[in-house]
């Protein structure tokens, strides 16, 4: 069983400070990425999605987390704190609670993989990994997240099971279009302050 | 500024909206100069593709000049005469590198939708409901172009409007049918089910390819007449027992080497499919699919320009099979057309301007979209003049 340890990864190239995870006890048959969440609390989502880019180019994209709030709808608000420490913030739709934690990169292998996962004590402990491969054919790079997060119990867990659980994967399907279509067409299409016959007033006017 | 807004089925009204701003960088903003009704707004106007909303601004076949222009914008300068293509694409991922445009990835903001009903989402489309993106579209005194840099057309020469217009969307659309059709000049005889503004597109691109003959249908009496000025034989189906046999005595036997369905989801002739698609059991009415299904030879091609836009029943799938028939269809690749088709006009090959039959200013919009969709007082396509 390959360890959860990025200390001891063989493949990683950094070492974060703080080796322990929530829980890497018991479950069998877990791949690293997973262990962050304890096994069966845990909601686990991969989606993929082909960008006509350079592998390299990509790397650097996600390498540098504070672009990930670019292509989240929901506000989530990343700071670096080293090269490989981060520190996320996002707000919950009650009072004026936020979800905050320090994350840290714990797979690094520049235009393949980068993992990372929430430092111990997190509200929400969670992970991620986002895989680079080459296209068949050199048709670009196939991209594949995965994202796993342990829900907490009480309002703050029914927020997030309501903001996700319907469908979590659709979610991070529309974090990896919109990346598709920032790297490809150096803009995400977007409607939102174009007319309709809905508003009724003319706010905006030429001439 | 005015524009042209779906207000219900069968309800258009000329509202006065606010004027479109740059949203993103490579956007650009268009005064429109001329705009029609395309038989794809009739779908719309009938209420039969769902998530248009109440206020939705109209139109896809549009041009004009360039006003503004974001600050990704590379080739287009203000003050540029344009057409402006139906579909929306990047230019920048594998279907535009492979120049199936109008299946890019990257350009509707709701391809979640049309991902959860297709399997996969294709490129926006000006003012053709949620599915296809939501964005407003031209039937207004201005418009917002996304993706300056691969759309628009500029136009070099000082003809008018009206032979240029259709580039947006009709004259391509029926040239890529009768392009789909793998005409083998001198020998291929297509037969064309429709005779609407695509119809009579198809009929004269398939002829410039060089069909030996070309046979349309229809039943309204000014289609035909317009489709053999074109060079077509023309049937009226509801003056003959049997479609299939007519084309039969028209090819010796063989049945024409390819179909086109110009018609769509809306074809008339059979009650079974009106009742289902009135109880929403259908979303498409398939007669002449049916039809063009049967009478296509075997080996043929079955080009379908006409659109569908979900469940359609009885098809013929068997014939299909049994004839060895290929079908080619989808929302036309416009950007790869747009050049080569200027072209035939500046070489007068072609005059689009043929298959207007009105002028009206964009204030009549509303009683020109019931004008063209009840086909009263010869309508066969009009064109709305927002300077008028
Ligand atoms: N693929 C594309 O990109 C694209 C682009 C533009 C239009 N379209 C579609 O093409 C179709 C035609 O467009 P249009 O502007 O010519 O519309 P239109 O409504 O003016 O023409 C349709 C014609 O079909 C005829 N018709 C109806 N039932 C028939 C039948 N059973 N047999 C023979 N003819 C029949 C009608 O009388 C009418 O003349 C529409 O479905 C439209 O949405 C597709
Ligand atoms: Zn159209
Ligand atoms: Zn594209």
């Amino acid at each position: 069983m390959p360890s959860p340890s990025p200390a001891r990864s063989t493949r990683g190239k950094t070492r974060p400070e703080t080796p322990a995870v929530t829980s890497v006890s018991a479950r069998k048959h877990v791949a690293p990425s997973r262990r962050v969440v304890r096994g069966d609390r845990g909601v686990k989502v991969s989606r993929s999605v082909t960008v006509r880019r350079p592998a390299d180019e990509l790397y650097a994209f996600w390498r540098d987390l504070r672009n990930l709030p670019r292509i989240v709808k929901h506000a989530l608000n990343i700071e670096r704190v080293s090269d490989i420490a981060s520190h996320w913030s996002a707000s919950a739709p009650f009072g004026d609670h936020r979800v905050e934690w320090d994350a840290v990169i714990i797979n690094d292998e520049p235009g393949k993989l980068i993992a990372w996962r929430s430092r111990e004590g997190a509200e929400i402990p969670n992970a991620g990994t986002v895989r680079f491969d080459p296209a068949p054919g050199d048709e670009g790079t196939e991209v594949a997240v995965t994202l796993e997060y342990n829900p907490p119990a009480g309002k703050l867990g029914a927020w997030l099971a309501k903001l996700s659980g319907e469908e979590p994967a659709q979610q991070v399907a529309e974090a990896l279009r919109r990346f598709k279509a920032l790297m490809e067409a150096g803009e995400i299409p977007t409607t939102e302050g174009q007319p309709s016959g809905r508003a009724e007033t003319t706010k905006n006017k030429r001439k | 500024m005015k524009a042209v807004c779906w207000m219900g089925k069968k309800k258009m009204e000329v509202r006065r909206v606010s004027d479109p701003t740059i949203l993103n960088p490579r956007d650009c903003i268009v005064r429109v100069t001329a705009t029609a009704i395309c038989g794809s707004d009739l779908h719309l106007y009938n209420g039969y593709i769902p998530t248009l909303e109440k206020g939705d601004i109209l139109g896809h076949e549009f041009m004009g000049e360039v006003i503004e222009t974001g600050p990704e914008v590379k080739k287009l300068k203000v003050g540029d005469r344009v057409v402006v293509p139906f579909t929306i694409s990047c230019g920048g991922c594998i279907h535009c590198a492979r120049t199936q445009w109008s299946c890019c990835d990257n350009t509707n903001p709701n391809a979640a939708l049309l991902e959860a009903v297709a399997g996969h989402g294709g490129a926006a489309l000006y003012g053709y409901t949620g599915l296809y993106g939501g964005y407003a579209g031209g039937q207004a005194e201005y418009v917002r172009v996304p993706f300056a840099d691969v759309g628009p057309i500029k136009i070099e020469s000082d003809l008018p409007d009206d032979k240029l217009l259709f580039l947006s969307d009709i004259f391509p659309t029926g040239y890529m049918a009768a392009e789909n059709c793998d005409i083998v000049p001198g020998r291929g005889v297509v037969a064309v089910w429709g005779c609407g503004p695509v119809g009579q597109f198809a009929i004269r691109s398939a002829l410039l390819l060089g069909a030996a003959k070309v046979i349309a249908i229809d039943n309204v009496p000014e289609r035909l007449r317009m489709a053999e000025a074109g060079g077509a034989v023309a049937i009226n189906h509801d003056e003959v027992d049997d479609v299939q046999d007519a084309l039969r005595a028209h090819t010796g036997g063989r049945g024409p080497d390819a179909a086109i369905d110009a018609v769509g989801m809306e074809a008339h002739g059979s009650v079974y499919d009106q009742v289902k698609q009135t109880l929403k059991l259908e979303n498409d009415r398939a007669y002449a699919l049916r039809q063009a299904m049967r009478a296509v030879r075997k080996g043929g091609v079955l080009s379908i320009p006409g659109v569908y836009s979900g469940f359609v029943d009885k098809v013929p799938m068997g014939a299909v099979f049994a004839k060895a028939v290929t079908i080619k269809q989808g929302q036309t690749h416009m950007q790869r057309y747009l050049r080569p088709l200027l072209k035939l006009i500046e070489d007068g090959k072609i005059d689009p301007s043929f298959v207007i039959t009105h002028r009206v200013p964009l204030g009549h919009a509303p009683q020109a979209y019931a004008m063209f969709c009840d086909k009263k007082d010869g309508c066969i396509k009009v064109v709305l003049d927002p300077a008028m």
